[in-house]
């Protein structure tokens, strides 16, 4: 299970000496060297006299008003010293590096890249960065993507559209392209669907979702920031139903349909979801947002899309979890392999409740029922419940959300692949962000405590070549080469079994293995780690490892983890290099297994069917093209495991604007 | 007569009452960054932040990233037109570039919108990345810069944007 969120504490802003050195809730960029462990060196007595005397300074200070603390930290610029990220941190990912544990842990200094927090520029030539480029995944041509919007079937066609910026590789003037697809797999680009041209978005036509009632209408709900950057949720819909691209679209002339509401501020509200048919006949949809620290969604219903009414109450909250972006709400069959309606409600249905927290960028879940009594969602389990539980993904992926594909009955999910490299480099090569390849979801019938992901099967029909490795052998400390046509576009398959003699054998741990802290793969257990360096090259200076890692933890119960290493990912230290993952339920008899998407500066990686996922990007500098290498590696003190892999090599997908599309 | 004396007096009072509760929002705030004291300095050499909330004063500290970054870019065309040694000719030229490219015209206008329509994380993003700019360029030079105090300039008015935007979090 994931490690639930570190508590967060708040440092006191009234003691400028404090202040100035604990960090605050935030992870932040403080330089907390000398660290506060150095004032609890200080003999006590001296440490109560230094404190008195502050505190008649600090009162001086309040008489007069206008002074500060004289506590300077301008000497300490040049030598930061960072603190580790909270286990799901992904904003400041750019500076900090995990705290580095000491040669006394056994951790080699040079596995972690630079702590001072100045990194040295790659440079990156063209052929790196042209490299960098998917084959596969959906991109645009250029410039910058976040959140998926309003993705859905229709016409005979899958529509996807997305925040864009027309003008640049990073956030901004943001915007919704369209594109279509027969298969999830090939695109077709399409003009923007909206534009900032209303006084209701001309501040960003931001996220939105598609609901599609039975008489063939398709309501589009979309927040915009208006000309005084309020946030207001708009009603769009098709211009002509009859064209399946949807390439013109209308906005309601009565926009906006609904403004914040009282006590909640203009700023925190945005990302209408799907609506879903309530037994009163009317819709209702819900919108994140947050009082203070805790995380809510609000509820509204409709009976035309025009005219709102906010159901008292809201639909859930979780406290210290901040706003919740990009609120989803479905149902899963317990029974079932086929997706649900999203009105879908009664016996044999959980719902799942999905939150984007803005504090971590990270995308949370949890399970639990919809009460059609109530009208309210409570989790399964109230530890896991929403921005403390489980994770959709324990790498890169941000605003995911999910529709229901009626041409296949399938629930789908998409989520926002950003990048982890240094921004001029964006610049450079004149895009950012990718989407994960599409992926349903179901529940797991056997856990029953999480979801499934996994690719949508359409994915195969970029397969050719297949290898397969049976049975391969790979001893305690070892690394074998898989000889592969093009390992930089791959999809893979890997089941493990360790030795049992070795599962036997293993003796208790009393330190708790997490990814986040682990030495990565170079950390060596008795079970573990083992799995699969990809994007390596020859000498191996650059490898990511996706690998398992079973321990017996301090209850004496097995315990498998599931991690992507990034640490050496590249040679480059102007990109992110963090080793990321969870806990993956593995039930009696399962062998251990795992799938993995391939595909540049992508890796997509499940484990167990899909039980966890980990989205990673990687920015090579010589596991590049040609250079590029597959190898299994068993990096375990002990066990020894036998790996039977199977790889296919991926052609590119064809994502081409329309208008080059030679098909009547 | 006497009223309106007692009246302007309970005026003037209220009014740096006011003042002194913005001065504390101000103070509030910086405590909460790495660098006090440039972030006081700062934010009090706009009068704007007299009267700005959390998210104004985040503004404001943008606004001198943009002012820095400008001046630094002036700084380093004067350079380039003393003939310097080609290595040094090069890097200034490289951060010439982080500085027109990425943080004026992507990262500044980024943040500021962010700020504006109440997306703080892509401001962040913004903030962070000017810093990451402004150190790259420093680093580039391998010790021998001659924009040391620019650069540092940038970065530290950079680093305390990020800490204010991450209280809008």
């Amino acid at each position: 299970m994931a490690d639930p969120n570190p508590a967060r504490t708040f440092a006191d802003p009234e003691d400028p000496i404090i202040a100035a050195t604990v960090p605050d809730h935030y992870t932040p960029l403080l330089d907390v060297d000398p660290p506060a462990g150095e004032n609890s060196r200080l003999p006590l007595k001296g440490f109560l006299v230094i404190l008195s005397g502050l505190v008649l300074v600090g009162l001086l200070m309040a008489l007069i008003g206008e002074n500060g603390p004289s506590v300077s930290q301008d000497s300490q610029q040049n030598d930061l010293t960072l603190n580790a990220p909270a286990e799901s941190t992904n904003i400041s990912a750019q500076f900090l590096e995990p705290a580095s544990r000491g040669p006394s842990a056994g951790v080699s200094e040079k596995s972690f890249r630079l702590h001072s927090g100045v990194r040295a520029p790659f440079p990156w030539s063209n052929t790196m960065l042209t490299w960098q480029r998917t084959g596969y995944h959906f991109q645009p041509e250029k410039n910058w993507m976040n959140d998926p919007n309003g993705p859905m079937f229709y016409g005979g066609w899958y529509h996807f559209f997305y925040q864009y910026n027309p003008d640049a590789a990073v956030w901004g003037n943001i915007v919704w392209g369209h594109a279509v697809s027969k298969d999830l797999i090939e695109w077709l680009h399409l003009p923007l669907a909206m534009v900032a041209d209303q006084w209701y978005d001309t501040n960003g036509v931001w996220t939105g979702s598609a609901t599609l009632l039975s008489d063939g209408q398709v309501i589009m709900l979309y927040t915009g920031a208006t000309n005084e950057s309020v946030q207001v949720q708009n009603l769009a819909y098709p211009a002509d139903l009859s064209d399946p691209l949807l390439v013109d679209w209308v906005k309601y002339p009565g926009n906006p349909v609904l403004v914040p509401p009282p006590g909640i501020d203009d700023k925190d509200f945005r990302d209408p979801t799907t609506a879903w048919y309530w037994p009163d006949g009317k819709w209702r949809i819900a919108i994140g947002s947050k009082v203070n620290k805790t995380g809510i969604s609000l509820v509204y219903n409709t009976e035309d899309f025009k005219k709102y009414e906010l159901i008292e109450g809201v639909l859930h909250a979780v406290p210290g979890t901040g706003m919740w972006e990009c609120v989803d709400l479905y149902p899963v069959s317990l029974k079932e392999d086929n997706g649900l309606d999203t009105s879908f409600n009664g016996p044999g249905v959980k719902h799942v409740l999905k939150a984007s927290l803005d504090d971590d960028k990270n995308d949370y879940y949890a399970i639990g029922t919809y009460s059609l009594e109530s009208g309210n969602w409570t989790p399964d389990n109230p530890n896991l419940d929403v921005g403390i539980g489980l994770r959709y993904d324990y790498g890169k992926f941000y605003a995911s959300k999910t529709f229901y594909d009626q041409n296949k009955q399938r629930r789908i999910l998409w989520g926002w692949i950003g990048e982890t490299d240094g921004e001029s480099a964006d610049i450079k090569k004149g895009w950012a962000s990718v989407q994960s390849i599409p992926r349903t979801v179901v529940f797991d019938k056997k856990t029953g405590t999480n979801i499934l992901q996994w690719p949508v099967a359409e994915i195969k029909s970029l397969r050719k070549s297949s290898k397969k490795f049976d049975k391969l052998e790979v001893g305690p400390g070892s690394v074998v080469t898989l000889e592969v046509e093009k390992a930089t576009q791959m999809d893979i398959t890997a089941e493990f079994e360790i030795d049992k003699e070795a599962l036997k054998r293993i003796g208790e741990s009393d330190v708790e293995y997490s990814c986040r802290t682990s030495g990565g793969s170079a950390q060596r257990g008795e079970l573990g780690p083992f799995g699969l360096l990809l994007l390596a090259d020859e000498g191996r200076c650059e490898q990511t490892p996706v690998y398992f890692y079973v321990a017996k933890g301090t209850d004496g119960q097995l315990k498998t983890f599931f991690c992507t290493d990034e640490s050496r990912s590249s040679l480059a230290n102007d990109v992110d290099k963090r080793i990321f993952g969870s806990t993956v339920p593995v039930i009696k008899g399962e062998k251990l297994s795992m799938r993995i998407l391939v595909d540049h500066s992508i890796i997509e990686s499940f484990a167990q069917g899909g039980r966890t996922c980990i989205t990673s990007r990687v920015y090579p500098t010589k596991a590049i093209y040609g250079a590029a290498q597959l190898y299994v590696f068993n990096n375990a003190t002990s066990a020894s495991i036998t790996a039977s892999i199977q790889t296919w090599a991926m052609k590119s997908a064809y994502i081409r604007p329309y208008s080059s599309h030679q098909e009547s | 007569m006497r009223s309106s004396v007692f009246l302007l007096c309970v005026l003037g009072l209220s009014l740096t009452q006011i003042q002194f509760s913005r001065a504390d929002l101000v103070k509030q705030t910086c405590r909460q960054t790495p660098n006090y004291h440039l972030c006081v300095q700062t934010l009090r050499s706009d009068p704007r932040s007299s009267h700005a909330d959390v998210a104004g004063l985040a503004m404001v500290m943008v606004d001198m990233i943009k002012a820095k970054s400008i001046a630094t870019l002036h700084r380093i065309s004067e350079l380039l037109g003393t003939a310097p040694h080609p290595k040094t000719k090069a890097t200034l030229r490289r951060c010439a570039e982080l500085y027109d490219n990425a943080v004026l015209k992507a990262d500044i206008p980024s943040a500021m919108e962010a700020l504006k329509t109440g997306n703080p994380k892509f401001a962040e993003q913004g903030a962070n990345d000017a810093a990451n700019e402004a150190d790259s360029c420093e680093r580039a030079f391998s010790g021998a810069s001659p924009i040391t105090s620019f650069n540092r300039s940038v970065s530290n008015l950079s680093r305390v944007a990020s800490a204010i935007i991450r209280l809008l979090l």
